[in-house]
């Protein structure tokens, strides 16, 4: 029993994980907290419903799409709602406040248009087989998880990491303007890495609605809460941080909801946060605070 | 009162509370960014307030002139909770907070039986009169502008333009801060309960991400020059919808919109007059 939840909990944590990933190198080369994120894990989750549904493509076809599809979204959205205020230097309030009205508008938008119901996948998309080991069951839709958070997550490490461009993105989050002097296309380098965070969070959304089975458009504001807690808890830009709390959080929620009581797995979130904002408003591996006037 | 006037009241007794109610609403937004912090919990502690005192007046019983103030000490409470860490970090600490807050109070909202889950709290009697919420109101624009114009009011137009530099000229930053937290929450809480003691019913999701946005919006729109500037942003967003019955169905969307042009293109608002105040 309790190592089938813990299993559960990983699976669900390493979800939290690749959502809070791009959130989190949204905010540390950005330097937004872009609450329009959440929409492109909803975007995500629909259009991976929509290839399976009226196309018929399987799930695992239907990620990467979906996800690449949210990647080209972000970069719109940033475009349309960012640039102007990038170019005033405004101040970063600015920016959330102007990120948070964009969301409202497309959330309603897609609301008024598809309805609120709850969608699912249709069961041809995945297969419902199931591998026993031991006393853990795992089913294929959580194999499919775990390869692809682990193929998103590896894939990023290398490119930040490992490449020349990753180098540059990497001296973009410390320093902008440096980076700019020293040759670095900042521009280009900050749409990539907003096509990158919109893969992750398209990613997110496939991988819960898999989880759940449950696909609905306002899905991703649900799973903001998640996501600001894994990137406080983890630390603001912090990619280690990130991966390393949103596994702990999918692992508590599942204890929680399993050991304790499931009215209690929505707040225990929120508990975390706000016990963390009291004791290490930093994040649990981040430096002391630095404060920006 | 002449019958035509009594006549005009009760068709329009729902738009002429929200009216009120959301200028409350408009006015406890005003207060936190007039020092320069965003705070989105105004929705959260509405909810708090009107959660309260409806069960203050369903299972204590008490007399709603006691519950009306009363429904302020919840609101505070976590409005100390959250303020006490996040006012000394950058200002998005605040805002993610109150995010989550409201995301999370939804849920408990829904899962406690003592709320009444997804069903919610009816059968609050009506004591809420609209004297009251007006009496309110006009009570709050008229503190808010003597603040304002006070010593305290050219302190948070210091802080909002320039945090550092008002710290350094002896403005006591985050004492402002936390007071204008406080305030919102005091009156976010009020116009909770007299919104619960007016409609007779209140439900999980009336307090959630949307409606804290449209507070929000309401600002943007009027502005932050003087506190009668969020009142208007409120009427006109509220009435607007009435009047263009087409637009009711995109009222969010068209909320969403003019917060991004508000902020791209208008940062005083439709009202961006600034305050008369003497040299000192």
């Amino acid at each position: 029993m309790l190592a089938q939840q813990l299993v559960n909990g990983v699976l669900l944590g390493a979800t939290y994980a690749l959502f809070a990933l791009g959130f989190t190198l949204m905010f540390g080369v950005l330097r937004v907290i872009n609450l329009t994120y959440g929409f492109y894990f909803s975007a995500g989750a629909l259009v991976a419903l929509w290839l399976a549904r009226s196309l018929g493509w399987p799930v695992w076809a239907a990620l990467p799409a979906a996800a690449v599809a949210s990647g080209v979204l972000a970069v719109v959205l940033d475009w349309v709602l960012l640039t102007r205020l990038r170019r005033i230097q405004a101040p970063e309030l600015s920016s959330l406040m102007v990120t948070l009205g964009g969301v409202l508008a497309l959330y309603s938008a897609l609301t008024s248009w598809l309805g609120p119901d709850i969608r699912r996948l249709p069961p041809e998309a995945i297969s419902a087989e199931a591998f026993q080991v031991g006393d853990i069951r795992i089913t294929a839709a959580q194999l499919l998880i775990l390869a692809a958070t682990a193929v998103l997550v590896g894939g990023l490490l290398l490119l930040m990491r490992g490449t020349r461009l990753g180098l540059a993105i990497r001296a973009m989050a410390e320093k902008p303007d440096a980076a700019q002097l020293m040759g670095i296309n900042t521009g280009q380098a900050a749409a990539l890495v907003s096509f990158i965070s919109g893969c992750l969070a398209g990613a997110g959304g496939v991988l819960i609605g898999l989880n759940f089975n449950a696909i609905h458009p306002y899905m991703g504001e649900q799973m903001m809460l998640r996501g600001f807690v894994v990137i406080i808890v983890g630390g603001l830009g912090d990619i280690r941080g990130a991966l390393l709390a949103g596994l702990a959080l999918g692992v508590i929620e599942v204890l929680t909801a399993g050991f304790v009581s499931s009215s209690l797995k929505e707040a225990v979130a929120f508990l975390i946060l706000v016990a963390v904002l009291w004791t290490r408003p930093s994040g649990l591996f981040g430096r002391a605070v630095m404060r920006r006037a | 009162m002449p019958p035509w006037l009594d006549d005009f009241l009760w068709t329009y007794q729902n738009l002429v509370h929200a009216l009120g109610i959301n200028g409350l609403l408009a006015l406890s937004m005003y207060v936190v960014l007039a020092v320069g912090q965003l705070s989105l919990g105004q929705a959260a502690f509405m909810g708090l307030g009107a959660y309260s005192s409806a069960l203050m007046t369903l299972k204590l019983k008490l007399p709603f002139l006691l519950v009306l103030p009363l429904s302020a000490v919840v609101p505070v409470a976590f409005a100390l909770a959250i303020g006490v860490p996040t006012l000394r970090l950058s200002g998005v600490y605040l805002a993610i907070a109150t995010i989550g807050l409201g995301e999370v109070l939804r849920a408990v909202y829904l899962n406690v039986d003592l709320f009444g889950g997804a069903l919610g709290l009816s059968g609050i009697p009506e004591r809420g009169e609209a004297w009251m919420i007006y009496g309110l109101l006009a009570l709050a624009v008229l503190a808010l502008w003597l603040v304002g114009r006070s010593g305290i009011g050219r302190a948070m137009e210091a802080m909002r333009e320039d945090e550092t530099a008002a710290q350094v000229m002896g403005v006591p930053v985050g004492r402002y801060k936390m007071g204008a937290l406080l305030a919102s929450a005091v009156l976010a809480g009020l116009a909770g309960c007299l919104s619960a003691h007016v409609s007779s019913f209140i439900g999980p999701n009336e307090y959630g991400f949307e409606p804290a946005v449209t507070i929000l919006s309401y600002v943007l729109l009027g502005g932050i020059g003087t506190p009668l500037a969020p009142v208007l942003g409120a009427w006109v967003l509220t009435l607007l919808p009435e009047l263009l019955r087409g637009f009711s169905d995109i009222r969010l969307v068209l909320n969403g919109v003019i917060i991004v042009l508000a902020v791209l293109f208008l940062p005083g608002g439709l009202l961006g007059m600034r305050m008369k105040r003497r040299a000192a």
